[in-house]
């Protein structure tokens, strides 16, 4: 039986901050997205989450650079690319749905403007073509009178809508990958919750792989099909959400359900990183060559 | 029993409508609303950070609804505060030991105990160590300053605490210790806790009563078993319908309203 | 009951979040040395400082000692030049160089005295109008409208026109104008800092306004004032050199840089270091404001932008 190769392949991926001594951010990353599935990237802040994420979409900062590794979509390295072959990749096969609609989109463009940057560079659509696209794109994303909307500028709609219209922009190039970093962090809980069945709707029906990079272990629950648990730049576990969720074998994934606070059940939300996981955690860091101590 | 009731409304800005609650001795209070339904001007209120327009306010038993500051005097140290951004919270160009050591000042002498043993004993209860003393905030992790700003907040050894958002930001394990040093400080120190958040699943844990706001108003007040068990009303029942829990659900996704947020009004 | 803190293990659980960041090599004062541009243009600053200072020691020549014999002199490393005279002489056989030291006096004691004087009333009403608000701020603010709708230099020349020539004068002409500057950034400053939790935190504890408008909000104004300050004594040198150029400052014995490019503009093609000199060293030292000013910035916003 051939499993068939998957869309995105990261194999051994590190990174480290380009500045002596070197920390290093990303230690051996090994995942992969199979075509059509939401894949999690879970970890706390530091853990190296968004910085994955924005490797594959060449857009580290200066400051960090990669060094070992490939990520491969579809079979090419990313890599390896020379700046103008990324720049055909980006948006046509890989989007970016960012994290704060606040800042993501410029309060002095229209929507209109924005939402079609992707359309007129890419596809080159103009006119009347262009403006049927993105009356299609946000009913897409059920925004009612989309036409009113995309004369507006960001700062006259709200948080949820201006994540929808990112979205719309996301899929609007018909991507095969799509690298969604923390979308539902700055929204009220249900506008979350709208906004993750938006995600999964258009996912299905574009068949786009997702990258969905957050912190919230319930997110990941009940949107994601597999998924990493990272720290530290280093993947702790890996594989079927639910299986992992349900019984752990990682000793970190364990104590992070621990300490998350449910409201459907009374008996976790205190219960710190006990001290031995942070031990046990230390000792697999520092098999990696440089323990967190080396960058003091 | 109680410590303080209030009564607050702001029709200018229509913030706040009349309101009213209680706080009682020893509780943990939880405030949960989402963006723009007004708890964290109800949280100043409290505190008396701006005058009412309407209603009032008593601490104690005390009317302290129009008092001028030096009226208020004797009150602050009685209440206190922590705030949501340690940045903000914290003057940057202040050394750990000035910012607590104002709290310090107005605390009650504890007889033969010295500035700087009071100091120590003020960072220890929030479990950190008195070489930082010396430090700026800005060289504190994240973590940390949000210690101090609990340090500071216990530091005159109040009755009532106010804490406004003060987990939102931080990660889930850093979360899981502030909240039981919370809830340790609590009982040690006999206090009243008002703690203002979003997030339902962080109230459950922490709170014995909760009090739900949306668009400034008061739209349930139950003890949080109760709450959570049986909310009485549909907004309730639709935030905590809305939470995901890190159990899968296959149907949670699909289940609920559609969001009334699609109407194309401005941010709040 | 005291030894309630938590085991260190627990509070650390994430060690590669953000650690206490380690004490800088060059903390406190020593930190100016730090910045490159601190050192340079406050050398140099340093330099004239002492030149104007010790002047009657440093300058080779009575700046006013007039000698048509040997006027026109070119610099020393000419071919016609005497030799005791670096710089050359002005057509009245006046040493260029013993009265540049000279007019460094005057530059510098308007640059600091004006740029102080500025600063104080500035940032004072900044602080009341951005602290209090209320009438208070509605007045200053309606006065800095109408202040700044005036042109600078014009208002300058008319007001020495008015109460007369001297050091006092430009100074006060100074003051009378660019006061407005110190006072809008600082109150834009203050109404910022206003609204910083802390501020927040002192009400709680009781605190007095006026008390957090000095223990608060002052420590984290003052580093754009100092700013504004070195930038401020470089327009203060500049203003005193135009109004020494149309003549409108001290008296004409007292050598100025300004009063040298003017008399240096009449001989310029018979002896062009009369007037290049003194060009040179005014671009100089304005530079030099400007670049401390800049070296300031950078070292006290670190402390900000953790």
């Amino acid at each position: 039986m051939m499993v068939p190769a998957p869309l995105l392949a990261i194999d051994g991926l590190s990174a480290r901050l380009r500045a002596p001594p070197h920390r290093p951010l990303l230690r051996s990353v090994c995942l992969d997205v199979r075509e059509g599935e939401v894949h999690g990237l879970v970890g706390e802040s530091g853990a190296g989450k968004s910085t994955i994420g924005k490797a594959v979409l060449g857009i580290l900062p200066r400051a960090i650079e990669p060094c070992g590794g490939t990520i491969r979509l579809s079979g090419t390295d990313l890599l390896g690319l020379s700046p103008a072959r990324l720049d055909a990749v980006l948006g046509t096969e890989i989007a970016l749905i960012p994290q704060d609609p606040m800042t993501a989109l410029n309060p002095s463009r229209r929507i209109f403007d924005q939402l079609t940057d992707g359309l007129r560079l890419k596809r080159r659509l103009r006119g009347q073509a262009l403006r049927d696209k993105a009356v299609a794109l946000l009913q897409d994303v059920q925004i009612p009178d989309p036409e009113a909307v995309l004369r507006r500028y960001p700062h006259e709609i709200s948080g949820g809508m201006r994540q929808r219209i990112l979205i719309a922009a996301a899929f609007s190039l018909d991507p095969k990958l799509i690298i969604a970093d923390e979308p539902t962090t700055a929204l009220d809980v249900t506008v979350q919750k709208e906004v993750l069945r938006l995600i999964r709707k258009m996912q299905r029906s574009h068949g786009t792989g997702v990258v969905f990079v957050t912190h919230d272990l319930g997110v990941v629950a009940q949107v994601c099909d597999r998924l990493t648990v990272l720290y530290g730049g280093m993947v702790v576990e890996q594989g079927e959400t639910a299986a992992i969720l349900a019984a752990p074998s990682h000793p970190y994934t364990r104590a992070l359900l621990d300490a998350t606070p449910r409201h459907d059940r009374t008996g976790s939300g205190m219960r710190p990183i006990p001290p031995q996981v942070a031990a046990a955690l230390q000792a697999e860091l520092a098999r990696y060559g440089m323990g967190p101590g080396a960058h003091v | 029993m109680n410590a303080r009731k209030s009564f607050g409304s702001r029709p200018r800005a229509r913030i706040l409508h009349p309101v009213s609650l209680t706080v009682r001795r020893g509780e943990i209070l939880g405030i949960v609303g989402e963006s723009g339904s007004g708890k964290s001007s109800l949280g100043r209120a409290l505190l008396r950070l701006h005058e009412p327009t309407g209603g009032r306010l008593s601490f104690d038993g005390i009317d302290i609804t129009h008092s001028g500051e030096a009226a208020l005097r004797p009150f602050r140290r009685r209440m206190q505060m922590i705030f949501q951004d340690p940045q903000s919270s914290l003057n940057p160009r202040h050394r750990i030991r000035t910012i607590l050591g104002s709290g310090l000042d107005l605390a009650p002498q504890t007889p033969g105990e010295s500035r700087s043993e009071a100091l120590a004993r003020t960072l220890a209860a929030v479990g950190l160590d008195s070489a930082l003393a010396d430090r700026f905030p800005h060289e504190l992790s994240g973590g940390q300053r949000q210690r101090v700003g609990i340090a500071r907040a216990i530091a005159t050894r109040p009755e009532f605490v106010l804490a406004d958002e003060i987990v939102s930001g931080l990660d889930v394990s850093t979360q899981a210790q502030v909240l039981a040093l919370l809830k340790q400080l609590a009982r040690e120190l006999s206090l009243s806790l008002a703690f203002i958040s979003h997030d339902l699943s962080v109230i459950r844990t922490l709170c014995d009563r909760v009090v739900v706001m949306r668009a400034g108003r008061i739209v349930e007040a139950r003890p949080v078993a109760d709450l959570f068990d049986a909310p009485r009303t549909a907004y309730t029942r639709q935030l905590l319908d809305a939470i995901p829990s890190p159990v899968p659900d296959p149907g949670w996704l699909e289940r609920g309203p559609i969001d009334r947020d699609l109407a194309a009004t401005p941010a709040g | 009951m005291v030894e309630r803190a938590l085991p260190e293990a627990a509070v650390m659980a994430t060690p590669l979040a953000e650690p206490a960041i380690a004490r800088r090599r060059f903390a406190g004062l020593l930190a100016v040395f730090r910045e490159p541009r601190v050192v340079f243009a406050g050398g140099f600053l340093l330099v004239l400082l002492l030149a104007a200072i010790f002047a009657p020691l440093v300058a080779p020549h009575d700046p006013l000692e007039q000698d048509l014999m040997l006027n026109t002199l070119p610099p020393a490393w000419s071919a016609d030049a005497e030799p005791g005279y670096v710089l050359g002489t002005d057509s009245l056989g006046r040493d260029v160089l013993s009265r540049l030291i000279y007019g460094t006096r005057v530059a510098f004691t308007v640059a600091i005295v004006a740029a102080l004087a500025a600063g104080l009333i500035g940032t004072l009403l900044g602080l009341l109008s951005g602290y209090f608000g209320g009438w208070v701020d509605a007045v200053v603010s309606r006065l800095i409208d109408i202040w700044m709708a005036f042109p600078p230099v014009l208002l300058s020349i008319l007001l020495v026109a008015v109460i007369g020539t001297g050091v006092t004068s430009v100074i006060l002409a100074i003051v009378v104008i660019d006061w407005t500057r110190f006072c809008r950034v600082v109150r834009s400053e203050t109404l910022q800092q206003a609204k910083m939790e802390y501020v927040d935190a002192a009400v709680t504890l009781g605190t007095g306004r006026g008390k957090i408008l000095l223990k608060e909000v002052l420590p984290n104004v003052l580093p754009v004032v100092v700013v504004l300050l070195s930038l401020e004594m470089g327009i203060a040198v500049i203003v005193e050199a135009v109004l020494s150029f149309v003549g409108l400052s001290v008296s004409s014995d007292t050598p100025t840089w300004g009063g040298m490019i003017a008399e240096g503009r009449q001989i310029i093609y018979q002896a062009w270091w009369v007037l290049v000199f003194p060009l040179v060293l005014l671009t100089a030292t304005v530079l030099a404001f400007n670049q401390l000013g800049d070296g300031v910035r950078r070292l006290t916003d670190p402390v900000l932008r953790r």
